[in-house]
Order: C-alpha cells, then sequence, then structure tokens
C-alpha cells in the first residue's frame, strides 16, 4: 500500500515536470539560441585570426574604398519608405482577412472596408501632398534687396557718426 | 589566436585526427573568388557549369573575398591588374590558396618579350600553390589542377618539420 501510495506520488511529481505544448517550442527556441552560441565561441576558439589593415578595409571589388560608406541619402527616400511600409502592413493584415471573410460576415467586411477607407484617405492626402512626385519641387530662391539693405547701412553710418 | 593557428613541435594521436578532419574539411569545400580575368575565365566558367561540374569538388563561386578559399588567377594579369588581385588577396580570409591558371598568369605567356603592360607571372604579387599550364587549359587541366591543390591542403600539418 505504501509503495503504491509512493509510485502515485511519483506521477503527480513527473506530471508536474511534464513540459506543456509550449514549453515544447521553448526548449526549440533555447535549442536554436544554444546551437548559434557555440558554434560561434568554437569556431573564435579555432579559426586562424590574422587581421591586417588591408583585410578589413572595406571591399568594393579590389579598388581603394572611396570615403566613408556612411554617405546620406535623400531625405525623399523617407517618405517612399514610410509610404512602402504602410501598404506592406497593410497586405499583411488584408490577407488574412480576405481568406476567411466569409465566414466573417457583414460584421467583418464592414470593418474591412473601414480599414481600406481609411487607408484610401491617407493615400489621396498623400498624393494631393505631392508625395508620390518624385520630381524635386520648385525652391524659392530668398532674394536679397540690395538696395534697402543699403540703404539700412548708410542710415547705420549715418547715426554712428 | 585561434588554437590550430600555431605550431606544435611535436604531434600526437589528437593533434592529427583534428588535423585530418580540418584538412577535409578546408579541402572539401574550396570555394572560389567569382574573378575572371580573360580568355581562360571562359574556361573556368566552362568548368563550373554542368559538363564538367566544379560543385562536385565543393568549388561554388563567392561573390565577395570575405568569403572565400581559393582564388583562380584565370586570365592575363595586367600592371593595373595585378594591385587589384594583390587587394582581392589580401582580402580573403586565411587559410587562403592561389591557382594560376594558363600561361599569362604563370609566366606572362605570348607578352613575355614584349608585353609592356603585362606582368610577368602572378607570383611576383601573390603566393601560388598550384601552376596550371596550358594557353588556355581546358577544363580537364584545371580540375587537375584543383585535385593536386587538395591533395596539397589533405597533406598540410600544423606539427613543425624535424629539420
Amino acid at each position: 500500500m505504501t509503495l503504491l501510495a509512493g509510485t502515485s506520488n511519483f506521477t503527480t511529481k513527473f506530471k508536474k515536470l511534464m513540459l506543456t505544448e509550449f514549453g515544447k517550442i521553448f526548449v526549440f527556441i533555447l535549442t536554436a539560441a544554444l546551437f548559434v552560441v557555440v558554434a560561434i565561441y568554437v569556431a573564435k576558439l579555432l579559426r586562424p585570426k590574422r587581421p591586417t589593415f588591408e583585410k578589413l578595409t572595406t571591399y568594393e571589388c579590389g579598388e581603394n574604398p572611396e570615403g566613408s560608406p556612411w554617405v546620406k541619402f535623400n531625405i525623399r527616400f523617407y517618405v517612399v519608405a514610410l509610404i512602402f511600409l504602410i501598404f506592406d502592413v497593410e497586405v499583411v493584415l488584408l490577407i488574412p482577412w480576405a481568406l476567411v471573410y466569409k465566414q466573417l460576415g457583414i460584421v467583418g467586411y464592414l470593418i474591412g472596408a473601414i480599414f481600406l477607407i481609411l487607408l484610401a484617405v491617407g493615400m489621396a492626402y498623400e498624393w494631393k501632398k505631392g508625395d508620390l512626385e518624385w520630381a524635386r519641387p520648385k525652391i524659392k530662391e530668398p532674394t536679397l534687396d540690395l538696395i534697402k539693405s543699403t540703404e539700412i547701412k548708410k542710415e547705420e553710418f549715418k547715426t554712428a557718426n | 589566436m585561434g588554437l590550430l593557428d600555431q605550431e606544435f613541435t611535436e604531434g600526437n594521436i589528437v593533434i592529427a585526427k583534428t588535423e585530418d578532419l580540418f584538412n577535409w574539411a578546408r579541402l572539401s569545400s574550396l570555394w572560389q573568388v567569382g574573378f575572371g580575368l580573360a580568355c581562360c575565365a571562359i574556361e573556368m566558367m566552362a568548368t563550373s557549369a554542368s559538363h564538367y561540374d566544379f560543385d562536385r569538388f565543393g568549388v561554388i563561386p563567392r561573390p565577395s573575398p570575405r568569403q572565400s578559399d581559393v582564388i583562380i588567377i584565370s586570365g592575363t594579369v595586367t600592371f593595373k591588374m595585378a594591385i587589384r588581385i594583390k587587394r582581392l588577396y589580401e582580402q580573403m580570409p586565411d587559410p587562403k590558396y592561389v591557382i594560376s591558371m594558363g600561361s599569362c598568369s604563370n609566366c606572362g605567356g605570348p607578352y613575355w618579350e614584349h608585353g609592356y603592360h603585362v606582368l610577368k607571372g602572378v607570383d611576383r604579387v601573390i603566393p601560388v600553390d598550384v601552376y596550371v599550364p596550358g594557353c588556355p587549359p581546358r577544363p580537364e587541366a584545371l580540375l587537375e589542377g584543383l585535385l593536386k591543390l587538395q591533395e596539397k591542403i589533405r597533406n598540410e600539418s600544423i606539427v613543425k618539420k624535424s629539420a
């Protein structure tokens, strides 16, 4: 009897230790992280390491590297990237919606429609504002009124003397 | 400094087995720099293509010297190109190997006497492991050169040779 009680105690303890379904995924994640760390560390331990100036310079097909790789990009790329991101997110959200939208019924349809309308309004605004056009907007150059400034200088000269 | 990047004064079974493993690994995946110079490069491409299939020896062209183990100097090395070859070679990670393919890169070839612009052999700028003769060498000859290089790597040792 005592033995039996002991085993039942053991099984409950074992059940507590057993992994849940998500626990298996956790073990996977842990193994993946460990594998990367161990592989990189072992490689670092074994590989030859003979750094020279030439080896560490930027690779430009054998040419001398010209300037820093940290060049300034045109700020207009920012708008393009932002618009791309918005439509990317739209696709990510809409594909699952499109797959099940018959089951979702009229409510699902309306929610999707509102989302699309909001995006369309945003797109219309971008278009109106001219963010979709690549051509550089005309810059109104500041002009210097020479006569007035010389007059001011004359007045300054008068007051000074 | 890496553990295997040093010379041991005397070998033992552990070193010998590790050496074998590393040599085998190195010779079985000799990634080449995707780099062609002249008409020999056409033969090199033919060697890479399906008929001669360089890939069966683990040789695949890489777009960067950072990922490569071997550079095949395939063609005429002009003085202008020699500077670039030197830099590409320097930018490859150790251990690195060089196959000189064709007469031009072996010794200057037809430009030996009157080529005012040709380097008389690529071994004047970088150390060459295997010379493949021919003008240009057939793909079989290049394969032979690669096998010779593999043989060389197989016999490499980190144990200091006794005098």
